[in-house]
């Protein structure tokens, strides 16, 4: 076993995507620690040749096939599985996204080696790496010893890394195998265009499944109208088809950094933080006090969201008669 | 076309979670165990092929809490058989375990297709379903949105963020970790349970025992989590906590005439 | 029988008739009878196929005399607000009716059977008993003539009531005229045999040119000296009664005809209906049915229409389109698909049609064939009545009030809505709550250990009633254990009960929602599953009885619980402080003089009449009391009963409950909108704040705790310190 840690790059349509930055700041620091080096993998079909350029790794190993034009799972965990075989790195580190999902634990299965998911803490104790993970919804976290392995780490856990020069790219060969996959990728579909792009938006008010009933986003709609905003939703808003789809705020969703955002009747499920932790100031609205989107939130109440939506909408719209 | 659904009691996330005396896990002998919603999606994903297919689905869950339930909630939205693995499963097991167990089942019901919940709200060490289809050496697909016949196979719809979807066709023996169904799960009246539990049926076996890990994980501890950015309660009644909100609005200078 | 000497006061019966005539009328009023047999011998077959009926046969006969009397006094049709002069003519054409037929009657009994067998000599129709009959017959039948000629007038007016309009509009299109043509057929035809009724008794006073005697048929002999005004002879009088004899006779052998198949059907089976309807009709549904022994299992609600009971069927017949559950079903108000009325008659007519029952213009026209011109093998639930027809229902028991001939709807529409829970055809947030019921065993989806989580905030502990034996068990509820503003009403109820020294415990996580409104939903499998969970929990603790402050809990475990088990006695919380009020365990200290209204929970006022126990607690507050229109057991539903609070109202065009505030709002200057239900605290809170109203919703107790107590000396909107550094 040696002391690198490797970190899988996610790309899609020849951009790389924002958790490598975060997975290879942190790979760096324990790297360091560790007396090894951070190295990025990265598999690709050749189409994008810049995708190497500026990321924060120490070395980076790339395997270019024709199967990798697209995420195709089995051809993933194929080729992964055979390098770190090789390698046999001290950790492998994986965004927890569809296509972290979909290595992780197709990785720890095949080469027999622990997998700790859900990772928000990575550390060093001694020789053991210790992580920290969300387990339960998030409601509880757990500390795992992790000889060495894998992790799965979740979005926004660790801050992204300041992108450097290109390092060195070593180019491996593609292992056999990558020609008699039981799957073929058919076609990738874009979202409908969206009527308003909430990623765009500077003040959204954001409804979960505390609102009730499709009738109720009215009362969300009323004030976001007197804001100059928007209204998105949670996952089950989404789901139920009270909002569309263009609308939902989260993992499988859009991320968002608004200046503002009303988190209404909205529990905070891992998923959701994800794609609005970042926004500048977070009012949640929750008459759950134990509810986790208070964790993230600036300022909370737990006051029943039909009667503080109606009383702000009135002191907003009055305000912006004023000003 | 043989599917088999996997299907796990967790715990019940509305309940208040307890550690046990050695702080490594929640205690689970009060707690109540509902059925893990993925799954439900993933049976509900394997009723879908059955109307459109004429597929015969079986479930199987291990002999945790109240998953007699589960197994004939199966049953009566349309399951044609449920298979309990008996065995001591109280102190809860880890997803490699669980997947070591389901490998051994799965290949001796000759299915030709698992749908299995994308997650649980207990994967520490990882999901099953993705454990489960490496321990077999099948493809997998996770994060399913649909699963449909497909020239003589099954074509995946599988979700990215931002609503970007790949769909993906897949041959041979597969394991499909299933986040949503096209369709809600459909509701099943109780009565319709409680028949499936008269009539019994339930197909009783020994778990296989789990393979050994090489090398497992090792908790240390479970903790509830810090506060990380402890959120400025506001108290009083709705129009105090209305004014309150509004100023601190005003005040960003967010407020648009 | 008194056979009476022959005298001079008397009439021909078939005056100027030649035999062939007679035999003719005879040969016709034949067919007639048995066209009339025939029909009525289709609609009982049919009732016969029905499933057997929980209704209870015990007391037939005094019930059957009961529904005589009710009839005879027009108590059914008089029922509700302003029926009175509706009922007046109705009972006038029901009288004349009667008289008329009766009239009739005995004179064929002379004629047919009295002077058949005894001789013409034997005749009783003359003297004084002719005179009598005359007279009596005169005035009811003019009584007859006016009620019809009022009704028709009212008819003519289009009053609201009468407007046809489908509440579920179908996608085809349909047409309603014929119904309406058919309901002037029959006005006509009454009409018209009072009238050639009239006409010909004229003709024939004046024919026999005015014998003294028939003075005593007052109408006739007016109408006779205006046929003699007219220059009318005695021979074309003659000629002319001849003809107008045959008009009347056949009219009147149409009109028995026709009976079966129009609306006049229900002069012969509204009495049975009435007889026949369940005191405890909705309060208490019946079971899914029992499988027969080594039968296969029935459908466990209304699928086909073999899944009808023959009550059910019966009383599908009893409607007369009357449209009062039209008018006072909220859900119409509010503007969904759904009409009682409307229910009724696509049932019938899509049965009927299934029988081979022909009707005779009482039917819709459709461009496509759906609804109630659905094929027989279609589904009821789901396919005669649409779905969202179905769950549009409050279960408000207002339709069930309202209809003067004992229909019972709620049950039918539970009874398809059980059929659309079995197959899973329920709509995503009343699935979840369900589920959250099944799991959670309340409707909030929290957990169990939570339902007792508002008595933290009191500074007393509530006894455990399985732990301690208590006098009074507290059914709380869901909304009143886990709904914010509730958890305040249900804190003050402790607090008043503590300080008034009443022994009263609760079943803190043992209790489980009461299933009233899961059972209206039509999911009766968990219904059962939690009356057994309830029952098991009141089983395992010690108590005398049982109060509870939700009215809807308070209707299941009150009249469907004991049909599962032994159950106490069960109040409501109004009950039982009106009862500390009259002992004197609770005294009132100040009185508080507000003006306000009360609104009646359809479970509590409508369901288990309790209408005065809330009053007077009023009154002993101190309060004025300024009544809504719509009050007592004539309440308005505020939309949330029969599961509707856990669906989607977002189609709706006013909500009830947002005419309910309005309606309080018409009254003027109330200063509270007193309610005693958790649900309508939810409902009209909400509902207040989107119309604007200027008063408060308050709940009953919020004003007696005022006039029991003096006010903390607290200056209100006095901010803390902290508050205004904040």
């Amino acid at each position: 076993m040696g002391n690198d840690i490797l970190v899988l790059v996610e790309h899609h349509e020849g951009a790389v995507h924002d958790s490598a930055a975060e997975l290879l700041g942190k790979a760096r620091e324990l790297a360091q620690a560790a007396g090894g080096e951070a190295v990025a993998v990265l598999l690709h079909d050749g189409s994008a040749p810049a995708l190497a350029e500026g990321l924060p790794a120490d070395r980076v190993l790339s395997v270019q096939h024709a199967t990798f034009e697209h995420f195709l799972p089995e051809a993933y965990v194929t080729a992964i599985a055979a390098l770190l075989a090789e390698r046999e790195p001290r950790l492998t580190l994986i965004a927890n996204t569809t296509v972290g999902m979909e290595l992780a634990g197709a990785l720890s299965a095949r080469t027999r080696t622990p997998l700790a998911a859900y990772c928000i803490g990575l550390e060093l104790d001694g020789d053991t790496v210790v992580a920290t993970s969300q387990v339960f919804g998030g409601k509880l976290h757990a500390e795992v010893e992790l000889g060495s392995g894998i992790a799965s780490v979740v979005a926004g856990a660790f801050p992204p890394a300041e992108a450097g020069g290109t390092p060195p790219v070593e180019e491996l060969a593609a292992p056999a195998g990558l020609d008699g996959l039981h799957m073929r990728f058919l076609r990738r579909i874009e979202p409908e265009v969206a009527d308003v792009d909430i990623t765009a938006e500077e003040l959204l008010v954001s409804v979960g499944r505390g609102i009730g009933g499709e009738e109720n986003i009215e009362l969300a709609q009323e004030l976001a109208d007197a804001l100059g905003g928007v209204v998105s939703a949670s996952r089950p808003v989404a789901d139920a088809g009270w909002l569309p789809k263009t609308r939902q705020v989260g993992k499988s969703g859009r991320k968002v950094k608004p200046k503002l955002y009303i988190a209404c009747g909205i529990s905070g499920a891992p998923e959701h933080l994800e794609g609005m932790r970042d926004a500048e100031l977070i009012i949640a609205i929750n008459t759950d006090e134990k509810a986790p989107i208070f964790d993230v939130a600036h300022v909370g109440t737990t006051e029943d969201l039909f009667d503080v939506l109606p009383a702000l909408t009135e002191r907003i719209e009055a305000a912006a008669k004023v000003a | 076309m043989h599917i088999v659904v996997p299907m796990k009691q967790t715990v019940d996330l509305v309940e208040e979670l307890e550690l046990n005396d050695e702080g490594t896990d929640v205690e689970r002998e009060y707690l109540k165990f509902v059925a893990n919603e993925w799954d439900e999606q993933a049976l509900e994903e394997a009723l879908l092929l059955k109307e459109a297919t004429g597929a015969s689905v079986t479930v199987v869950g291990l002999d945790e809490a109240d998953v007699d339930q589960t197994l004939y909630a199966a049953v009566a939205k349309g399951a044609d058989r449920a298979v309990k693995l008996t065995g001591d499963f109280e102190g809860g097991i880890t997803s490699h375990q669980r997947a070591s167990i389901l490998a051994q089942v799965v290949q001796g019901l000759d299915a030709d297709l698992v749908l299995i919940g994308v997650q649980s709200p207990e994967d520490l060490d990882g999901q099953t379903g993705v454990l489960l289809a490496g321990t077999l050496g099948l493809p997998h697909v996770s994060v399913a949105i649909g699963v449909e016949p497909h020239e003589g196979g099954i074509k995946v719809s599988q979700e990215f963020g931002a609503g970007v979807v790949h769909e993906i066709a897949v041959d041979g023996p597969a394991v499909i970790g299933i986040q949503a169904a096209r369709q809600a799960p459909r509701y099943v009246a109780i009565s319709r349970i409680r028949q499936a539990m008269q009539a019994g049926g339930l197909e009783e076996r020994d778990a296989p025992e789990p393979a050994e890990e090489g090398s497992p994980l090792k908790v240390r501890r479970l903790f509830a989590p810090e506060v990380t950015s402890q959120a400025e309660m506001l108290s009083g009644d709705a129009e105090d906590v209305a004014e309150r909100l509004a100023q601190l609005i005003a005040d960003r200078g967010l407020i648009k005439a | 029988m008194l056979i009476i000497a022959a005298a001079e006061e008397t009439r021909e019966v078939f005056q100027g008739l030649e035999t062939w005539e007679k035999a003719l009328f005879y040969a016709l009023a034949a067919v007639s009878t048995g066209v009339f047999a025939l029909g009525f011998a289709r609609r009982v077959r049919k009732y016969r196929r029905g499933r057997p009926s929980p209704v209870r046969y015990r007391g037939i006969p005094r019930r059957l005399w009961s529904a005589v009397a009710r009839i005879l006094a027009q108590a059914t049709v008089r029922r509700g607000r302003r029926n009175g002069l509706v009922a007046v003519a109705h009972g006038a054409v029901m009288w004349g009716f009667i008289a008329l037929l009766i009239g009739t009657t005995i004179l064929s009994i002379d004629v047919e059977v009295v002077r058949l067998f005894w001789g013409e000599d034997s005749s009783f129709f003359d003297g004084p008993f002719y005179l009598t009959y005359s007279v009596l017959l005169d005035v009811l039948g003019l009584a007859f003539v006016a009620g019809v000629v009022a009704l028709g007038l009212r008819r003519r007016s289009r009053p609201p009531t009468l407007d046809y309009t489908r509440a579920q509009e179908p996608a085809s299109g349909y047409d309603r005229s014929p119904m309406r043509r058919g309901d002037w057929l029959f006005v006509g035809l009454l009409l018209g045999l009072g009238l050639t009724g009239f006409l010909g008794e004229a003709l024939r006073i004046r024919a026999t040119d005015f014998p003294d005697h028939e003075v005593w048929s007052p109408v006739g002999w007016v109408l006779a000296h205006g046929v003699g005004t007219l220059g009318i002879g005695a021979g074309a009088a003659g000629d002319l009664q001849h003809a107008t004899w045959w008009v009347h006779g056949l009219m009147a052998l149409g009109f028995v005809a026709l009976i079966p198949f129009t609306k006049a059907m229900h002069v012969v089976l509204d009495v049975a209906n009435v007889a026949l309807t369940d005191p405890l009709a909705a309060r208490r549904l019946p079971p899914a049915p029992a499988a027969q022994d080594g039968g296969p299992a029935p459908n466990p609600g209304i699928l086909t229409a073999q899944d009808l009971t023959w009550k059910e069927l019966l009383s599908l017949d009893a409607c007369t389109k009357c449209g009062r559950c039209h008018s006072v079903c909220p859900a119409n108000a509010a503007g969904a698909p759904l009409s009682p009325r409307d229910v009724i008659l696509d049932l019938r007519q899509w049965v009927d049609a299934g029988a081979g029952i022909p009707a005779v213009l009482d039917r819709e026209a459709r461009g496509s064939c759906t609804g109630p011109l659905g094929a027989s093998a279609m589904d009821v639930a789901g396919g005669v009545i649409p779905q969202e027809t179905l769950w549009a229902c409050t279960t408000c028991m207002a339709c069930v009030e309202a209809c003067p001939v004992g229909i019972e709807h709620v049950p039918t529409i539970v009874g398809m809505r059980r059929q659309l829970v079995d197959a899973g055809d329920v709509e995503p947030m009343l699935q979840q709550t369900l589920q959250h019921v099944a799991q959670q065993g309340n409707s909030f989806g929290k957990s169990s250990r939570m339902r007792a989580r508002w008595t933290k905030g009191l500074d007393f502990k509530i006894p455990d009633a399985r732990k301690e034996p208590v006098d009074l068990l507290w059914f709380v509820g869901d909304f009143a254990s886990f709904d914010e503003r509730s958890q305040d009403v249900s804190r003050r109820v402790a607090t008043i009960l503590h300080e008034a020294g009443v022994s009263f415990g609760l079943l803190y996580e043992g209790e489980r929602n009461a299933g009233n409104d899961v059972r209206r939903v039509g999911e009766e499998g968990l219904f059962e599953l939690l009356v057994e969970q309830n029952l098991d929990a009141f089983s395992g603790a010690e108590f005398q009885a049982i109060f509870t402050t939700d009215p809807h809990s308070l209707n299941t475990l009150r009249n469907e619980y004991p049909e599962f088990g032994e159950m106490r006695p069960v109040e409501h919380y109004t009950e039982l402080l009106v009862r500390l009020i009259d002992e004197g365990v609770l005294q009132v200290a100040e009185p508080t003089g507000a003006r306000v209204t009360y609104h009646d929970p359809c479970y509590l006022a409508r369901y288990n009449g309790v209408t005065d126990a809330p009053r007077r607690l009023l009154r002993a507050a101190g309060a004025e009391l300024v009544e809504m229109p719509r009050n007592g057991k004539d309440t308005f539903c505020c939309g949330a009963g029969g599961g509707r609070i856990w669906m989607d109202d977002s189609g709706l065009a006013e909500r009830p409950s947002e005419q309910r505030i309005k309606e309080a709002m018409a009254l003027g200057g109330l200063d509270a909108f007193v309610v005693s239900c958790p649900k309508d605290l939810a409902m009209y809170s909400d509902a207040a704040r989107t119309v604007g109203a200027p008063f408060e919703v308050l709940e009953i107790t919020a004003l007696l705790e005022r006039a029991l107590r003096r006010p903390e000396p607290v200056a209100a909107g006095t901010p803390e310190p902290e508050e205004v550094q904040a």
